[in-house]
């Protein structure tokens, strides 16, 4: 059988080598922590805290500012010093609270939690909405949003994306290797929701130990399979894992529901469990620190709100001088200033490398050789895409379909020009979306 | 604020590949061509050769230089268009014509429409064509030390018999570049192996050649003349070195399917039914004014719109 796939993709160097190995290890924050405001899609979290406020581990410290929103939690236990805009990785400031942690980690007494069995579909979306989670992934939608489908009976697939296709990231790898039986009963959580539905834990074929172990745990899980997919950048997309896994493509205008399919990351399916089984908030997520500028690549157990500082002088600082900081992976990842950013939900990982691609090539002009069109993902012509862009020729821009791009770098990546075609498109995008929100 | 570092948009990392790479890959794979070309025809083609290449390289040199542009001679492509013009000519041809067409090639097709990736044109094409009309007689001579009298393909055309094995070796009068068929192929394979190239163009190109000539050349399928017909004139290294050309082809895959078809079936009219034995060079220069046109017919659909199948 042809593995499962889809057309288009590039194979960069995956750099995984330099942290898989590294059990995952719990780090203790000394300094502050930092609770962005808006860490999720959706309208921003509304403080419930006053400076001046103790607060506990697990406490709500912030209200969802809407349906498509989520609660924030503390994560240490101690003093509300402030609240103000702090930097965020994206490089935005966003209004924050501040905790100054005093290392007791004093709990919050939990509610107490019924039984699975005893919960009935409401109760357990509710509980997803309560502990606060998002897709842990990148996007950060909030997850109890997209287990509210319109038609729930319609939902045929529960794809967890355990692809992990980004360059240098391990922090899935480690998780389905060390906690395995977490991501499945995260998983069988979510498949009770939709009864119709069958769930599918996709995993890239470079990760063959994982594949066999959720294999064994699986046996006897008559609803649940493991798919290995090709490795292949950018698989784990969400519109790309669909196709590989049902055949269903669906374009950026549509939902995965549309395809009758729910799709959730690994760390998600995790946080999953921890709400609804054992009643815990989001409060902590898996962060790779790894690149050829780092010490000793890890991967840490982080408290969400901990500065990526922290995170950087646990793996050893640097050993070399870093040239580009990177808060996610070298393809998606967003650049950043410095390191005195918190964790929030959606950080995957802390890359630093000593060498800037971007800044070692200078964009020359374009050749045509057409490598762009062959690697995207999307299906478009990215060479022409960024032209109009640069050009701000709208009509252009909408007519060759550069609303269907997914951002994932691939043009950029081969291009033999170096030109920065997502940088354009991208902008571009933006600027469109902008318009489609009037 | 020294301590900041370097932003800016996602990907941060770049493939290895670059311009100067596949220009330097293109010149590779034609020196089995040029090679086999100065073996056959003697020193006379080494130096036209060299005298090409320095003139579209010089000339791209100098127009930057006034024009106070960047210089761009490092990315190769001076060289690949030096290198193309001059298998293009008759190993009989002076010096000077060197020094023109370079000069034609690079400033007229190539720099005044915006330098590398704006010339709507193959630039050696364009001034192959260009000697071929100004300078007639000169660009048809292909008498020389080794040879004399008509390529095969003029003889094909004129009724006599050809020797096709020595077309596949190239031991035949013709331009420096075009006679060997296995140097040809050989340097092709380096560009396909190396995914400079692939066969879509050469592909289509070539098939729809044959079912043209096997349709109306008049002799039904007769291997011997289809044969003859593959191996001569500038129909192998047009088809894999010149259409394949990345400024002046379609961009969309389905675009270059028609492309190449197009191609076959313009080589086939110009070679049956024009005044001359050849037609490779205006099919394809003919075909890149048409590019514009073949990609809008042939955009390609986007995924979730029907575009996910290959």
């Amino acid at each position: 059988m042809a593995k499962l796939t889809f057309i288009g993709g590039v194979h960069p160097y995956d750099g995984k080598d330099l942290s898989k190995d590294k059990p995952i290890v719990e780090l203790q924050p000394k300094g502050d922590l930092v609770y962005p405001l808006s860490q999720h899609i959706g309208a921003p979290a509304k403080a419930i805290v006053a400076k001046g406020d103790r607060v506990l581990v697990g406490q709500k410290i912030a209200e969802a500012g809407g349906f498509v929103s989520a609660h924030i939690y503390a994560s240490v236990s101690g003093t509300v010093k402030a609240i103000e805009p702090r930097r965020v990785p994206s490089g935005d400031q966003v209004m924050s609270i501040v905790v100054e942690n005093d290392g007791l980690y004093e709990e919050t007494k939990y509610a107490a939690v019924k039984p699975f069995e005893e919960l009935n579909r409401e109760e357990k979306i509710k509980l997803i909405q309560e502990a606060g989670i998002v897709g842990m992934g990148g996007a950060g939608f909030p997850n109890h949003v997209k287990l509210s489908p319109k038609e729930p009976a319609k939902i045929e697939f529960v794809i967890a994306n355990c692809a992990e296709c980004e360059p240098y990231l391990t922090s899935d790898y480690r998780r389905m290797l060390e906690e395995p039986e977490k991501v499945i009963s995260g998983m069988k959580v979510v498949l009770s929701l939709f009864e119709n539905a069958r769930g599918i834990l996709a995993v890239e074929d470079n990760k063959p130990d994982c594949v066999e172990l959720l294999k064994k745990l699986t046996r006897d899980e008559p609803k649940i399979t493991v798919k290995a997919l090709k490795t292949k950048y950018p698989q784990g997309s969400e519109r790309q894992l669909i196709y590989a896994v049902t055949g269903r493509a669906i374009n950026s205008a549509m939902l995965p529901a549309d395809a009758g399919c729910v799709v959730d990351n690994v760390d998600t399916l995790v946080a999953i469990h921890n709400a609804v089984i054992e009643g815990r908030p989001l409060m902590k997520r898996i962060v790779t620190v790894t690149g050829d500028a780092i010490g000793d690549p890890k991967n840490f157990l982080v408290r969400i709100g901990t500065n990526y500082q922290e995170l950087v002088d646990a793996a050893g600082g640097f050993r070399a001088e870093p040239a580009k900081l990177i808060s996610g992976g070298p393809m998606m990842g967003i650049a950043l200033f410095d390191l005195n950013v918190p964790v929030i939900k959606t950080s995957s990982a802390i890359l630093c490398m000593t060498e800037d691609d971007v800044q070692k090539w200078e964009p020359g002009a374009c050749i045509n050789c057409g490598k762009c069109a062959e690697v995207c993902p999307g299906r478009v012509l990215p060479s022409r895409l960024a032209d109009f862009a640069e050009h701000y020729d709208e009509e252009q821009f909408l007519k060759y379909n550069g609303m269907e791009c997914c951002e994932c770098g691939c043009c950029s990546f081969i291009c033999p020009a170096k030109r920065r075609l997502t940088q354009s498109i991208k902008s571009m995008r933006k600027i469109q979306l902008s318009k489609r929100k009037k | 604020m020294s301590d900041l570092r370097n932003v800016s948009s996602n990907p941060h990392i770049r493939s290895k590949m670059t311009t100067s790479n596949i220009m330097l890959l293109v010149v590779i794979a034609l020196l089995p061509a040029t090679c086999f070309g100065i073996y056959n025809f003697g020193i006379d083609a080494l130096i036209l050769v060299l005298v090409t290449v320095a003139s579209t390289v010089l000339t791209e040199y100098l127009y930057e230089k006034l024009m106070h542009k960047k210089i761009t001679v490092g990315d190769f492509s001076a060289v690949v268009t030096g290198l193309l013009l001059a298998l293009n000519l008759p190993s009989s041809a002076p010096w000077w014509i060197g020094v023109v067409g370079g000069v034609f090639a690079i400033l007229v097709v190539k720099m005044l429409f915006g330098g590398l990736g704006q010339n709507f044109m193959n630039p050696a094409l364009g001034a192959r064509c260009f000697l071929l009309i100004s300078f007639t007689s000169i660009m048809t001579n292909f008498d020389c030390d080794t040879y004399s009298g008509a390529t095969p393909l003029a003889a094909l055309k004129s009724g006599e018999s050809v020797n096709v094995m020595d077309m596949i070796i190239g031991r035949t009068a013709g331009t420096i570049g075009e006679t060997s068929m296995i140097a040809i192929v050989t340097g092709a394979c380096i560009l396909i192996l190396t995914g400079v190239i692939d066969l879509k163009i050469p592909g289509a190109y070539i098939v729809s050649f044959v079912i043209f000539i096997v349709l109306f050349g008049g002799r039904g399928f007769d291997s011997a003349y289809i044969s003859a017909q593959l191996a001569g004139g500038g129909l192998m290294l047009g088809a894999f070195f010149m259409a394949t050309d990345y400024v002046t082809r379609p961009i969309t895959k389905n675009g270059q399917y028609l492309f190449g078809i197009f191609l076959g079936i313009m080589t086939g009219i110009f070679r049956l039914f024009g005044p001359s034995a050849e037609g490779v060079s205006y099919a394809i220069i003919l075909g890149n004014l048409l590019v514009p046109l073949i990609e809008k017919i042939t955009l390609p659909k986007a995924f979730g719109k029907g575009g996910e199948r290959a």
